[in-house]
Parts: structure tokens; C-alpha cells; sequence
């Protein structure tokens, strides 16, 4: 029973592995091939974009999956998941001032400050980067308390990552507004008041499961 | 079909090129070798499948030479490939991904096509496609395109003027602005299923916007007729202006007194205005216009007002704030 459930855990470990990677292989794949189409730039800046928002969502997907449906074994993925956004945001930062703007200071600068969206998604960078910094055992135990009170700022980041994508694109809102929806879901579930009634829900269901395996 | 070398209005480079640009150019500079070779196996004849596909991303792109062999625009840059300017396209009523459009337009019926031209005129009328091909000499002209998007592409039209149109159809006295609608056709076209714009797409000039000697009536590119893809069979060109004022696929032209209404002032009226002039200085309410990315180059240019054709359009502007009508 808990050798299977290690292997199941180090099964899933993988699969967070090898879906965080496959983004950055088809980039990579792309690259080589010359596979991007008529605009590389645009086409590098929305996937690395999009691969980062769906990770951090997914990162923030792991504590409300295990509150409600009891899932702990996703545990372990939430680190891995968070620092495969973080790398993927990097790249995607990286790819706006050297790809896209050529380092080149004076447009970078006019950029961020008449673009909101890109000023908001910069913070978004701001806000990760240290938890990138701090994702280790070694530093969780350091920091104890503060570490929990530091990571909470992934909330914001969120945040951010949602208005970012919502701010840019021309109109059709629709995929911005399903991050958006799933987000705020992750998020509100996290409110003491909703999270008490989760858990209440759950200890209920429970009783009642093992109400009725003893009285067959 | 008789095509017709562009005359009219040929600047010297020297003169329009703010040096900052011309510096920045680099990607030109590059290519030139490659505009060379271009340039020679241009005389062996018009074979546009030869756009070297897989040299898009590089710096160095091989332009290829349009109808009339003229490879660059008057500012030295190269024409885009063909096979760029098929496969990059903004065209909502298919998709709203840039390579959708070329995969979902194959089978838009653009035959037969009618455009039904009236309002306030003396002389209203319905022409078919192909009267309009014939009755109106077809003429060349080598044009940027600059996408409120901020990318860019330089692309050989084949059109005639809109203020040939007009002059047939004689306007009235009360006609101030020209307002056009692409084919309502959502069976074929669909995007036009999407709720998040009142189709069909419209747009409108004024009226000396309409009759300056920039704006086309566009019915081919590369010596080819278009592609749905780029608003087959017929579409509007207004080089000076976000690409999206460009309307494709026009069924109806009418002169009218009234300012028209398009379909992106009505859904997002505090980003978008009826002039939609290129202007770096005048920044859309959430990104900035000052720069563009070539489509074919890496890096950015600086974004010139009017898109470079200050001379022949700033008259149509004179004392307006352009910031408030933007």
C-alpha cells in the first residue's frame, strides 16, 4: 500500500515533468526548423505566454484539488509546476526585451510605460521571481512562517498573469476570461469562509461513506 | 490584363527616410546581397513560387519582385513574400489566428461578385467584378501595411483608384464621408458567428480621404487576383492608415452625410476612431505605437506618421488634433 502509493507519486512527478517540457520542445523543435511562420517573434512570445499561465494556474490548481477531492499524492507537483511557470515567464520576459525589442533601452522603456499590459505583466515577473528564489527545503525551513506569508504573494501573481492576457488581446476575450474563471475558482476556494464549508462538506461525506460500510 | 507602372507621385528616398530609420535598417542591409540575386532572377521571368519560404524568420530576406519588377517600396524596403502576405492575415470573419484565415477562406465563394455603389449620388449602380476589373485600368502599387497591431508588411496591390469609382458614380453635394460593408455571409464566413462583433464589418472616409490618389480599390497582389484571404475579390487600401480601416471583400459602397459608425468604433469605441491615421505619438489606450515589427525581420522600426506618407496625405489634416481624433 505505500510502495504503490510512492510509485503513484513519482508517476505523477513525471507526467508534471514531461507535460511542463513539452512546450519547450516544440520551441526548441521550431527553432531548429524554422517552423514559427511569417512572425517568429509573436509566435515565441504567445507560447511561451501561454505556457506560463497555464502552469501557474495549474501550480494553483494543487491545494484546492487536494482540499476538495482529497488528492494529496499531487503534493510534490506544486513546487515543480510553479518553477516551470517561473521559467517559462523568463523566457517569455527574455523574448519581449531581446527578441522582440532588441535591448534596446529607449523603446523598452516607452513600451512599459504607455502599455499597461506590459507593465503588468513585468510585475508579475517581480512577484515570482523571488518566490522562484525560495522554492527550496532549505530556505522554507530558514524563513519558517515568513515562508508561508512570502508565498501567498503567487495569489497576486496570478492575478496579474489574468489581466496581463486580458489587456492585450484585441476583443475576443473568450480565452482570457476562462484563466480569469478558473483563477478567481482557485482563489475564492482559498477564503477561510469557503474553505471551512469545503472541509465540513468533505467530513460529512466521509461519515456517511463509512456509516454505510458498517452498517453492510 | 493591363497593368500599369505606378507614376504619379515617385519621392526621392533621400527625402522621406528620417535618418533614424535609415540607420536601422539593418536587416536591408543584410538582404542586400539576397536583393541582388532577387533582382536578377526577376528577368528571367515572374515566377513568384520561388519566395524562398524557409528564409522568413532570418534577417536577410530575398525580396520578391512584384507585377512590375520593382523590388522594394520607394523607401528601399523589400516587398514580403508572397507566401507571407497569403498565410499572416487579420480577417475575423474566418478566424481570428493569423495563419486561420488561409486554411478556413479556400472555399469563400468570391464568383459571382457584385458591388452595389449608391447613396448620395447622381449615378448609383451595381458592377460585377469583373466589369470593374476591366473598366478600370489595373495598376501596380507597392505599399506598407502597418497593422494597429504594430507589425508591418510591404505589399505590391493591384487595384485602381477609389476616386475613379466615384467620379462615375458623381457624388452629390451632400456627401461627406463613404461608408463601406464587407458580404454578410456567415455559412462561409465563420467568424461572422462570433457574438463579440456586430457583423457585418464596416468602414467608412471621408470623402477627401476617399478621392486622395493613395486610396485603392485593391482586386490583386503580386500580379495575382487575391486570395480570400486578403479580402477577395475586392477590398480598400489606405496605406496611411491602420490596416483595419482596409476593409476586404466590399459588397456595398455608399456616399453618405453622416460620419459612418465601423465595426471597431462601435465595439471598442475608446480604442478605436473613424481617422485610424498611423501616428507614433498617439499611442492606443493599451500598447504604444511608436515602433512596429517588420514581418520577416526581427527587431523593431520606428513607426513613421502617416506610415511614410506624410506628403502626400497631412493636407487632409491640417489644424486637426489628431490626438482627439485619433
Amino acid at each position: 500500500m505505500k510502495r504503490d502509493r510512492k510509485l503513484q507519486t513519482q508517476l505523477l512527478r513525471l507526467a508534471g515533468h514531461v507535460g511542463a517540457l513539452v512546450p519547450l520542445a516544440l520551441l526548441l523543435f521550431d527553432w531548429q526548423t524554422d517552423g514559427f511562420g511569417p512572425d517568429p517573434v509573436r509566435e515565441i512570445t504567445l507560447r511561451t505566454g501561454k505556457a506560463a499561465i497555464i502552469l501557474l494556474v495549474a501550480s494553483l490548481a494543487v491545494t484546492p484539488l487536494k482540499l476538495i477531492f482529497g488528492w494529496n499524492q499531487l503534493h510534490p507537483l506544486r513546487r515543480n509546476l510553479g518553477l516551470y511557470a517561473f521559467a517559462y515567464v523568463s523566457l517569455h520576459l527574455l523574448t519581449f526585451v531581446w527578441l522582440d525589442y532588441g535591448l534596446s533601452w529607449a523603446l523598452i522603456q516607452e513600451a512599459i510605460f504607455e502599455k499597461w499590459y506590459a507593465l503588468v505583466g513585468f510585475g508579475a515577473f517581480l512577484i515570482l521571481l523571488p518566490l522562484a528564489l525560495t522554492s527550496s527545503q532549505w530556505s522554507m525551513k530558514k524563513l519558517g512562517k515568513r515562508w508561508t506569508k512570502l508565498h501567498k504573494w503567487v495569489y497576486v501573481a496570478g492575478i496579474l498573469a489574468a489581466l496581463h492576457y486580458i489587456l492585450l488581446v484585441k476583443n475576443t476575450y473568450t480565452q482570457p476570461f476562462i484563466f480569469a474563471s478558473i483563477l478567481a475558482v482557485l482563489l475564492l476556494v482559498r477564503l477561510a469562509p469557503i474553505k471551512q464549508q469545503v472541509i465540513r462538506w468533505r467530513r460529512n461525506l466521509k461519515r456517511k461513506k463509512s456509516a454505510q460500510i458498517s452498517t453492510h | 490584363m493591363l497593368i500599369k507602372k505606378r507614376t504619379g507621385y515617385e519621392i526621392p528616398s533621400s527625402e522621406i527616410t528620417p535618418e533614424q530609420v535609415y540607420l536601422n535598417r539593418r536587416s536591408f542591409m543584410k538582404g542586400a546581397t539576397l536583393a541582388a540575386a532577387g533582382a536578377l532572377l526577376a528577368a528571367c521571368g515572374p515566377d513568384m513560387s520561388g519566395a524562398p519560404k524557409g528564409s522568413a524568420p532570418a534577417d536577410g530576406v530575398a525580396p520578391t519582385p512584384g507585377a512590375t519588377g520593382a523590388a522594394t517600396d520607394e523607401l528601399g524596403d523589400p516587398l514580403n513574400t508572397y507566401d507571407d502576405i497569403i498565410t499572416y492575415n487579420n480577417y475575423y470573419e474566418f478566424s481570428t489566428d493569423k495563419d486561420g484565415p488561409a486554411k478556413l477562406a479556400t472555399n469563400f465563394p468570391t464568383s459571382p461578385w457584385q458591388v452595389a455603389v449608391g447613396g448620395l449620388v447622381a449615378n448609383p449602380g451595381t458592377y460585377d467584378i469583373n466589369d470593374l476589373r476591366t473598366k478600370f485600368d489595373q495598376e501596380e502599387r507597392i505599399y506598407r501595411l502597418r497593422c494597429v497591431e504594430a507589425w508591418s508588411m510591404v505589399i505590391p496591390w493591384l487595384g485602381f483608384p477609389l476616386s475613379k469609382l466615384l467620379d462615375e458614380v458623381q457624388p452629390t453635394a451632400d456627401a461627406k464621408y463613404v461608408r463601406f460593408e464587407t458580404i454578410l455571409d456567415p455559412e462561409n464566413m465563420p467568424g461572422q458567428k462570433s457574438p463579440w462583433f456586430d457583423w457585418p464589418y464596416v468602414e467608412g472616409l471621408r470623402l477627401d480621404e476617399a478621392m486622395n490618389e493613395l486610396t485603392l480599390l485593391a482586386t490583386g497582389l503580386y500580379g495575382k487576383d487575391l486570395l480570400p484571404q486578403n479580402g477577395a475579390p475586392i477590398r480598400l487600401v489606405t496605406p496611411w492608415k491602420y490596416g483595419f480601416k482596409s476593409i476586404k471583400s466590399i459588397v456595398k459602397i455608399d456616399l453618405v452625410a453622416d460620419m459612418p459608425t465601423s465595426l471597431w468604433m462601435d465595439s471598442a469605441p475608446r480604442e478605436y476612431g473613424f481617422y485610424a491615421n498611423v501616428n507614433p505619438d498617439v499611442p492606443h489606450p493599451r500598447w504604444s505605437q511608436a515602433s512596429e515589427r517588420r514581418i520577416g525581420e526581427l527587431g523593431r522600426r520606428p513607426t513613421l506618421k502617416f506610415n511614410g506618407y506624410e506628403e502626400q496625405v497631412a493636407y487632409l489634416y491640417e489644424g486637426m488634433d489628431l490626438r482627439a481624433n485619433f
